[in-house]
């Protein structure tokens, strides 16, 4: 059994309750914390945890929390992310529904941290009972003397609000996220300036994704050190995994970092293999806008060494040969799925995501998706596929936000791994006229009729 | 601070951006902005029109940014080394842009408006293909009605929120704004309602392209058909200072006088706009004068015209009343042979 | 783009303003609009799950907002709905990670026995389906939304037995 941190006390019965949450150790950090340290040894700790940003950019937190611009005098907040709504990634739900108080004893140790008396927490409007679920607890915690003015005797104050959002994933972008608690579209702003300088209502913020913040107060009862000892290198702790798609046991699992993929999709104790006995095909390993790896690529890295779930092993090879951590949505393929269809779902997705704020993600989404869905459905032309390959790469890198990147890389990918089934596509239109057409004649098999093309 | 955009340096204050910087060198580095507006608190950003190169972050932090920068929202430092115009990248970025801004885009030049006077047609002119790559169906929007001043042609529209930020800027109860999102978010009322507030004809001006156009001047005349004046009068609720375009002795459009970057110098009301059309509203200053390469100045004043010999009708081209009938225009009250001989075609 | 005027009768019940005055009070005095998007939540509930333009300028007049700042917002969010829809909305999640096990055939299903298309309501204003896009539940797919709840692990029998519970009232949309 390796490590748990987050999900140690997940079954435990009533762990949702105050009570049983409070029993088992709940809010021991704040006690620490709030009575034992200041605000900047807080910080200290989860600098020295090397603890990074679980939302998907694995940002360094205590880097972003040092960011925040405290000379000012201005008002601080935090605001916790929780619009989880990356394609494969439902962790943050998962430890929002079961272990509620943990997300608000990190909230509150948090924003202790960074001196800040108003804090959200921003969940995605489609997580409405998981809003309630996390109102009630506020309200639990707030009775208990956790919230509200003074806590313990301290001085210190805080005021915590849970703020759904109404179905938009770019509102998990964190500028747009701000946008979106100030009741307005969920258009990002363009940065400079960040919203550690002018963020909530041009206030000083941070923004933290619910995982990141869950994992605090084991920090704070530990230590940094201890945490930064788990896990390999740069890829310190632990990390909350979303595992969907072909396996046999689909869910949530916590992971030291450095397990490898392999032991990770095959142990009984985490995936157990594939579902059934086609094989495997394919892997996204980091939530939908992370390049997706074919089945050489998946246990080994280019270089034949062992892939490690961290996030410097999942990105070895760069995007050539290699993919990214990402969000921890792992999506596993096998031989029945179509690598094109899969690419103009996820096209879909962000083409009806995108805010429609800048030219090239408003224009380029919608695009990919009409020529993807043309090749998806027999009315592709050879030339198409260099032709997504040309959009894709003028979206990347242009946008405000990285909307258009996370559009484009899934694309880009596809083609890389996957060009001869795009030219099956093309080429044998009558034979994908089916959506299952992979069912019954996986592509390993009729592969031949596009190499001899070729040739 | 210096900076240095294509190899030319120059000194700037503190707080200036990449855009303004370029502007102020001129030239041919100044990157194109379809939705930055200097007089619009909060604009640009959006259209990645303008995006540059920087080489250079500064004198303090050498490193290059990775990622090509919004010149418009970017600001300079001490140092920077910025290509516009001397960057591949740049170019490139520029070239998808106008790919993306026109695969939707009508193309309706010949039955627009603003035609010849567009940002996007000059963005595509300068960095774009003469063949398109897009051959899905163009998303349109059903019309909709905005007022009797105001023409709003949502298929057009490339999205810079100038119009939304003109209202929200001078006007004090926007009732326009951006609905929906993502490829199919469009300018509207919601409900159908009239725009007619007393600023609100400034969102023509702003529109870098023939999304709003003015509903008094629709289909009267290409623009480049009208002599364009500088003309004031004395109005209370504006400066007064507009440019009349002309044709003949009739007002066919007034709008806020223009820089050399399609910008308004200063903002007028719509009285001024829309309710005067006599020329004795006006105290005419001189003529109007366009960047060297606007195709208004075809029919304008201040370049010297060469005369146009034509055997057989000698001098057909000068003189305003053959003007008006060279280019049929039916609105015109003919003298009635005059009509005759205009509906026989023998003029 | 012009949009069609649908009617409907607002009713702003005590309990529905309690809620809203208290939502409005989780945010700073000068910052009543950052309530908007949990606000028109409630007031969407309250009112068969849509959103008239008499509704959304109330709920301006409530936030002191200009009315053009909902109508923005409300169109921006895909929960929102600007026109009548069916009581019970079946909003299957129609993305990659639920369409490895099975979505598309379900929805099929599910359409073929309620006799409608995707996006089509049935005659008596009882059902609708929808495909929406990643809802999180990807490792319990086939799954939907339906009001504020999930239905995961869907089954064709799971389907025949919500469409049984809606019609006999058993379903709890909303959780109050």
């Amino acid at each position: 059994m390796s490590k748990k941190i987050l999900l140690d006390k997940i079954n435990i019965p009533e762990i949702k309750t105050y009570e049983v949450y409070r029993q088992n150790g709940g809010y021991a950090s704040v006690e620490k914390a709030i009575k034992t340290m200041s605000p900047d040894e807080v910080v200290e700790q989860v600098k020295t945890s090397g603890l990074r940003g679980r939302g998907g950019a694995g940002f360094p937190a205590g880097m972003k929390w040092s960011f925040i611009d405290k000379k000012s005098g201005k008002p601080r907040h935090l605001v916790c992310n929780a619009d989880e709504s990356e394609p494969g990634t439902f962790k943050d739900r998962y430890l929002m529904e079961f272990i509620p108080h943990l997300l608000i004893e990190g909230m509150i140790t948090s924003s202790f941290a960074l001196g800040a008396n108003l804090s959200y927490i921003y969940i995605r409007g489609e997580y409405m009972w998981v809003y309630k679920i996390l109102e009630r607890a506020i309200a639990e915690a707030k009775a208990a003397g956790w919230l509200g003015k003074n806590i313990l005797g301290s001085g210190y104050d805080l005021e915590l609000y849970v703020h759904c959002g109404a179905g938009a994933y770019i509102c998990g972008e964190e500028t747009a996220l701000i946008e979106s608690l100030e009741g307005k579209r969920g258009n990002p702003r363009i940065k400079p300036p960040f919203p550690a300088v002018s963020g909530l209502w041009a206030n000083p913020t941070v923004v933290n994704n619910v995982e990141t913040i869950a994992t605090v107060p084991w920090i704070i009862n530990n230590s940094g050190d201890d945490y930064a000892k788990i896990g390999i290198g740069r890829s310190t702790g632990t990390k909350l995994i979303s595992a969907s798609g072909h396996i046999k046991n689909p869910g949530v699992y916590e992971i030291e970092l450095g397990l490898s993929v392999y032991e990770f999709m095959n142990s009984d104790e985490y995936l157990g293999g594939m579902s059934s006995d086609r094989p495997l095909k394919a892997l996204v390993p980091g939530g939908s806008s992370v390049p997706i790896l074919p089945a050489d690529l998946i246990y080994k890295t280019a270089n034949g060494e062992d892939r490690l779930m961290t996030y410097e092993s999942l990105s070895d090879g760069g995007f050539a040969t290699g993919s990214m951590l990402g969000s921890g949505g792992f999506i596993v393929y096998n031989d029945t799925s179509c690598i094109v269809r899969n690419t103009w779902n996820f096209a879909r997705f962000y083409h009806h995501e995108s805010c429609g704020q800048c030219s090239p993600c408003r224009e380029g989404t919608g695009w990919l998706e009409k020529v993807l869905w043309r090749i998806e459905n027999g009315q592709g032309r050879e030339e198409d596929i260099d032709l997504l390959w040309s959009i894709q790469s003028k979206i990347e890198g242009n946008t405000i936000c990285p909307l258009g990147d996370a559009a484009s890389w899934p694309v880009a990918a596809a083609i890389r791994h996957f060009r001869d089934e795009f030219e099956y596509h093309v080429r044998f239109p009558e034979k994908i006229k089916n959506r299952d057409h992979f069912v019954a004649e996986p592509f390993e098999k009729v592969k031949h009729l596009v190499t001899k093309q070729t040739v | 601070m210096k900076v240095t955009i294509d190899g030319q340096a120059i000194e700037v204050e503190p707080g200036t951006t990449i855009l303004q910087a370029a502007r102020m060198i001129g030239g041919e580095s100044v990157p194109p902005a379809m939705c930055y507006y200097s007089k619009l608190k909060g604009s640009g950003g959006k259209c990645r029109c303008c995006l540059v190169e920087v080489a250079k972050g500064s004198d303090a932090d050498p490193r290059p940014m990775p990622k090509l920068m919004a010149s418009c929202v970017t600001g300079c430092m001490d140092g920077m080394e910025i290509n516009s115009k001397s960057s591949d990248r740049v170019k490139e970025a520029r070239e998808s842009v106008t790919e993306f801004l026109l695969i939707n885009h009508p193309l309706d030049c010949p039955v627009c408006d603003q035609a010849g006077e567009c940002d996007l047609q000059d963005l595509s002119f300068e960095h774009g293909k003469s063949k398109s790559r897009f051959i899905e169906e163009k998303r349109t929007f059903e019309p909709e009605n905005i007022g009797p001043n105001i023409q709003l042609h949502m298929n057009r529209c490339i999205l810079c929120y100038r119009c939304v930020m003109v209202a929200d800027q001078l006007t004090d109860q926007r009732v326009h704004g951006v609905m929906d999102r993502g490829d199919h978010s469009n300018i509207s009322t919601c409900i159908s309602k009239a725009i007619d507030n007393e600023f609100s004809g400034n969102m023509i001006d702003v529109c870098p392209v023939g999304a709003l156009t003015d509903k008094t001047f629709r289909f009267k005349s290409r623009v480049w058909f009208n002599k364009p004046y500088n003309a004031h009068r004395d109005c209370d609720k504006c400066c007064g200072k507009t440019t009349l375009w002309m044709f003949g002795d009739e007002i066919q459009r007034v709008t806020g006088r223009k820089d050399v970057y399609h910008e308004v110098e200063e903002f007028i009301c719509n009285g001024c706009r829309f309710d005067h059309k006599d020329p004795a509203d006006w105290v005419i200053e001189g003529p109007r004068e366009f960047d060297k390469d606007s195709v208004i100045n075809q029919n304008n004043y201040t370049q010297e015209l060469e005369t146009v010999h034509i055997a057989t009708e000698e001098g057909i081209l000068k003189g305003r009343e053959q003007d008006r009938k060279k280019i049929s225009m039916s609105a015109i009250p003919l003298a009635k042979e005059e009509g005759e001989d205009f509906k026989h075609g023998n003029l | 783009m012009e949009r069609t005027h649908y009617k409907q009768e607002i009713n702003m019940t005590e309990a529905l303003m309690n809620r809203i005055n208290e939502l409005i009070s989780h945010y700073p005095a000068d910052k009543r609009k950052s309530a908007l998007l949990p606000v028109l939540h409630e007031v969407q509930d309250a009112h068969e799950n849509w959103l008239s333009i008499e509704l959304m300028d109330k709920v301006a007049e409530i936030l002191q907002i200009l009315p053009i700042e909902v109508y923005e917002v409300v169109s921006f969010y895909s929960m929102y709905n600007q026109k009548p829809i069916g009581k019970y909305m079946f909003e299957f999640c129609q993305t990659s990670p639920c369409c490895l096990n099975g979505t598309e055939d379900l929805m099929d299903y599910t359409c073929e026995k309620l006799g409608v298309k995707i996006g089509e309501t049935t005659p008596d204003g009882l059902f609708e389906v929808k495909g929406v896009e990643c809802l999180g539940a990807c490792g319990y797919a086939p799954m939907m939304q339906l009001g504020d709840f999930y239905k995961e692990h869907l089954t064709k029998e799971k389907i025949d037995q919500l469409i049984t519970d809606c019609r006999d009232n058993k379903i709890i949309l909303h959780d109050k």
